[in-house]
């Protein structure tokens, strides 16, 4: 394997969270009745014609300006016609030569821990296709046009890449950069965000690319380094037995974990594109821009930047809590709540938050416990209300929908014994109990504070101020 | 004129208007009468479908209304519509089997925009397949006769409306034109054919031929029923993106404005071989008449105008090959019996509901389209069609019309030209230009070739519907050309 | 240029419309009547002219981003010649 080099560049299909389609007003909810939104425009009826979102273009604009995309001045919709049966009017009304958005870049952390620049040729507007439902309708296949005519930005990268896993960070990075923009839901479940990838190989040193295959179907980060890595080996296999890789659309089944080929779509393509007639130049003045560049929220890496520099925090833990806009909002929500320090907040939000989030998989956004809450925990550890082990305790009654933290502590009787004179009784009682142990410490065993203090934790069911206890251990032992 | 209720049917839309006005017949009585002479005449084969029910009701409402006095501009008038615009619960059928049983859930903004002004409609006339044709000869429902003489072509596409309005069963009928499917058809049945500005008149609920060239318009028996139907039809409709915002003027009012000082240009090239020499005649003979009017004649020369028709037949065939995709057999339209698989379904449903002048120009269409010859046939002609729209700008800053024949020939007979397309396709020579540039053109009478009508065509720029219509006016103010009816229809 | 039929037999497959064997003949003669007819263009100087793709000179019109399409399913598949449970029903697509 090392003597090949991996070519990739991705496709990537992002819905546009708009209420209504593309080009017409029907509804673009996901997961209702088929056909019911599917309106006349949507289903291609003789004589009605398309007219543009307004929103579609402010949002394609915004992905432009987020990733130092050129934004067209005039864009021109065009037609790619084929036949297909979730394709109602036998073309798909796209950007061809002139997409709204060209150029651009994203940068990425390569596996030497690099910043890599990866280029985006363009991103296109156009419209989503229907579902063919395929189980359930005997010798047929039923359609349901639902999803046609759905906003869809693809946005179509160089061919940087060099391997599954550049694949997944950069597709990671559009995913939380569309998320953060508020374009699209990013759900990849519902289909919302999916990508094509296109894949070769060449020999190390050959600058002339190898023959592609594109990756069709990839509705997930892991699905994607899986079926890139899949199809690496594939090739590079194909290559070595002497075969050769053909140019092909493949499937990946992740099922079988396999890609293969979709010999319905191999029938040679002429899409055939023309300007469409029915739709006019898109024309977008520097005012426009100007307005749509000003409402850009603060992107994930200047956030990233801002979050080391101000709250003093490592550059990994920085990079994690701005992979969402949810989940930054709620770390500055809760710093701003609490003086219990940034990196106890980031310890606590990666740790245990995020933690208890995968196990009942909830976005941070429905969070049981809202960044004030956290915040009210973490004070109390701060002020030495309650320990840290404590604290996870309280956390777990906090989840579990208890009260705050201050309740929990109250009605559980959790606060921290820091009162000395009953540390001291304590530490009194544990040195009576273990008086040859008490000789050995005085004899020089130093190893056995540990065990003292234990002993005193434990005696305090784990109230006891341990920095306290562990003075009180010493002095007495002296 | 007349004044007995039997003669209405020689009446325009306007005296039409004037006698429902003062109460000298109503609606309904009208509209009985004229669906019994759509039904005496059926051989002419003008109708597709006849929508009696619904247009003696509609004839009710409107006498109500105008008894109210709340009746629009056209109550009670009847008209029919070109069965190209889709009606809600009235088949359209496009002339195409593909579409014999479909009926649109939807009026066309024209069908709504004609109700709204209280048009009562009594049918839907025939056309040639989808609007691709010029002698109503590919329609599925079959031929229209012309009135004058019913071995011969009443022209197409909007040759049924055409047919229709000339054989005085109806005072107007909508149209489609995109590359004189109203013009020529007017011309060829002595009527009266307006073609308005691209996007002068909404495309909404018109089945697509060729959306950057097919525009709606009217045929009538005079000018100024031409002007009262723009009226109503025009305005701009959020439904269509090319649609454009321009304020609609009181066409009517505007039609008696003098003449004097109005420059109307003469093409060269419109007088060269391909034209009938009297057709040349008459047509010269209006131009002399006009110019008694006091407008003057001056030269202009459209160089490129011969690129007309090859232009439009790589331009109208490209965009109509894409149009047409979408009737696939699967959510509406013909479907072919039992498929085998999917392309059966595709490949047999399209081949079995479309007739072969529609196939031809799909397969035109696709081929200039496709790989390795887009940039020869599409995109060249795109360049050619610039060229011509230039030349057009040129001759209006030195004219305000244009004049000339709107078909090189009086109606052809029916079959003549069914085995050449291209003798077929140079029928349009004269009114192909105006759709590859938008403008608007009227065809209006202007005399006879061995007993059939011969058309002149005005051209204006960009909306200047109002100056057209002021000439056409005036024209048919010294002259009644547009009076004479066919001899069986009287 | 004349077309073959082998050109006239992938144009038809592209536009989906089978073609008779009876037929093909004659729509091969006519079809490269017409491509011959249309080739006068290429003769036409338009080195410095731009495409036309629209007669006016407008630029697309947005609309506000709002549902004002009611569900109009039941009504819309009386025109379907084949559906089931809603669903629009074709021979079984394979991938």
């Amino acid at each position: 394997m090392s003597a090949w080099e991996v070519v990739i560049g991705l496709e990537i299909h992002t819905q546009l969270a708009t209420r209504s389609k593309i080009f017409s007003g029907a509804a673009t909810a996901y997961g209702a009745t088929p056909n019911t939104q599917a309106c006349l425009v949507d289903l291609g009826y003789p004589g009605v014609l398309p007219v543009l979102n307004e929103e579609v273009v402010r949002m394609a604009c915004k992905f432009g300006l987020a990733v130092g995309a050129n934004i067209s001045r005039r864009s021109v919709f065009a037609r790619k016609n084929y036949f297909y049966p979730d394709l109602p009017k036998g073309y798909q009304i796209s950007q061809y030569e002139l997409p709204i958005v060209e150029g651009g870049e994203m940068v990425i952390t390569d596996a030497t821990g690099k910043a890599k620049r990866i280029a985006i040729t363009r991103a296109h507007l156009e419209e989503d296709a229907g579902k063919s439902v395929h189980e359930g309708f005997a010798e047929n296949s039923g359609i349901d046009l639902n999803r046609a005519g759905t906003p869809l930005l693809e946005i179509v990268s160089e061919p940087d890449l060099r391997s599954a896993k550049e694949a997944v960070a950069y597709l990671r990075k559009i995913h939380a950069i569309v998320r953060y923009l508020e374009i699209s839901d990013g759900n990849m479940q519902e289909g919302s965000f999916r990508c094509d990838a296109n894949v070769s190989v060449r020999p190390v040193g050959q600058s002339e690319l190898g023959t592609r295959a594109e990756l069709k179907n990839l509705n997930s980060f892991r699905f994607v380094e899986k079926a890139i890595n899949f199809e690496i080996e594939r090739q590079v296999n194909l290559i070595e037995d002497g075969g050769e890789v053909v140019q092909e659309t493949r499937l990946y089944d992740s099922d079988k974990d396999e890609t293969r080929s979709m010999r319905s779509k191999e029938e040679a393509n002429d899409y055939r594109y023309f300007p469409d007639p029915d739709l006019l130049p898109v024309v977008i003045d520097d005012a426009y821009i100007n307005a749509v560049r000003a409402s850009l929220p603060e992107l994930p890496a200047a956030k990233q930047a801002r979050f080391v520099q101000q709250y003093d925090l490592k550059s990994e833990d920085a990079e994690i809590l701005t992979v969402s806009r949810a989940m930054a909002d709620y770390f500055e929500a809760c710093s701003e709540s609490t003086n219990a320090g940034a990196q106890v907040i980031a310890n606590w939000m990666l740790g245990e938050l995020s933690a208890a989030l995968n196990r009942d998989s909830i976005d941070i956004s429905a969070s049981q416990i809202a960044p004030a809450a956290l915040a009210g925990l973490l004070t109390r550890i701060a002020d030495a209300t309650i320990s840290g082990k404590i604290a996870k305790d309280v956390f777990e009654a906090m989840w579990a929908g208890q009260g705050t933290a201050d309740e929990i502590i109250e009605s559980k009787g959790l606060r921290q014994i820091t009162d000395s004179s009953a540390i001291d009784a304590i530490v009194d009682e544990v040195i009576a109990n273990n008086p040859s142990q008490a000789s050995e410490y005085r004899a020089g065993k130093d190893k056995l504070l540990g065990f003292f203090v234990g002993q005193v934790m434990k005696a305090s069911k784990g109230q006891a101020n341990p920095a306290q206890v562990n003075d009180a251990v010493r002095r007495k032992l002296r | 004129m007349s004044d007995g209720p039997e003669s209405l049917h020689l009446q325009t839309l306007s005296e039409l208007s004037a006698g429902l006005a003062a109460g000298d017949f109503s609606s309904r009585e009208l509209v009985d009468l004229l669906l019994r002479r759509i039904d005496d005449n059926k051989s002419l084969n003008a109708f597709i479908t006849i929508t009696a029910e619904g247009a003696l009701a509609a004839a009710d409402t409107a006498d109500q209304a105008r008894a109210a006095g709340s009746g629009g501009p056209l109550c009670g008038l009847p008209i029919v519509h070109k069965d190209l615009f889709c009606t809600a619960g009235v088949r359209t059928t496009c002339a195409s089997r593909m579409l014999d049983n479909f009926v649109a859930p939807y009026d066309a903004t024209v069908v709504a925009n004609l109700a709204n002004a209280g048009a009562v409609y009594l049918g839907k006339t025939n056309m040639d397949e989808f609007a691709m044709g010029s002698s109503n000869e590919t329609s599925y429902f079959g031929d229209v006769k012309n009135p004058w003489d019913a071995s011969k072509s009443p022209g197409g596409s909007s040759g049924g409306s055409a047919a229709a309005v000339a054989a005085r069963l109806i005072p107007a009928a909508t149209g489609t034109d995109t590359g004189g499917s109203i013009r020529q058809p007017a011309a060829l049945t002595g009527t009266t054919g307006l073609k308005p500005t691209y996007g002068r008149v909404s495309r909404y609920g018109m089945v697509a031929f060729a959306s950057s060239l097919d525009q709606a318009g009217v045929i009538t028996r005079s000018a100024e029923d031409a002007a009262l139907m723009l009226g109503a039809m025009a305005g701009f409709d959020e439904r269509d993106s090319t649609s454009v915002d321009h304020p609609v003027p009181d066409y009517v009012s505007l039609l008696d404005a003098p003449l004097k000082g109005l420059r109307i240009g003469i093409v060269k090239q419109h007088f060269d071989d391909g034209l009938d020499a009297q057709c040349a005649a008459r047509v010269k003979e209006a131009l002399v008449a006009l110019e008694g009017r006091g407008a003057s004649l001056v030269e202009v020369d459209l160089p490129n105008l011969d690129l007309s028709v090859p232009t439009y037949y790589v331009v109208a065939p490209a965009e109509c090959s894409s149009n047409l995709s979408r009737f696939d057999g699967v959510r509406f339209g013909h479907r072919a019996e039992d498929p085998k698989d999917l392309l059966d379904l595709y490949c047999r449903s399209r081949a079995e509901g479309f007739g072969p002048e529609v196939k031809r120009r799909i397969m035109t269409g696709t081929y200039v389209l496709s790989a390795g010859y887009y940039d020869a046939y599409y995109l060249q002609a795109q360049k050619v069609r610039q060229l011509i729209s230039q030349d057009f700008k040129q001759a209006f800053d030195k004219v305000d019309l244009i004049a000339g024949p709107t078909a090189p020939t009086p109606a052809f007979a029916l079959g003549e030209k069914t085995d050449d397309p291209i003798t077929m396709y140079l029928n349009d020579i004269y009114t192909i230009g105006a759709n590859l540039a938008g403008l608007p053109g009227i065809s209006i009478p202007c005399g006879f070739s061995d007993s059939l009508p011969v058309g002149l065509q005005l051209v204006g720029p960009h909306f200047a519907e109002d100056v057209v219509l002021r000439c056409a006016h005036q024209y048919q103010s010294i002259t009644d050309w547009h009076r004479q009816c066919p001899e069986n229809f009287r | 240029m004349s077309l073959s039929k082998q050109q006239v037999q992938h144009i038809a497959m592209l536009a989906r419309l089978s073609l008779d064997d009876r037929d093909i003949d004659e729509v091969v003669e006519k079809l490269s009547s017409i491509v011959e007819f249309v080739d006068q263009l290429q003769a036409a100087p338009t080195d410095d002219v731009s495409p036309m793709a629209h007669p006016m000179n407008q630029v697309q019109r947005l609309r506000a981003d709002a549902v004002t399409e009611p569900n109009e399913r039941d009504r819309v598949q009386q025109n379907a010649p084949s559906v089931s449970d809603g669903v629009y029903l074709v021979p079984k697509v394979i991938e």
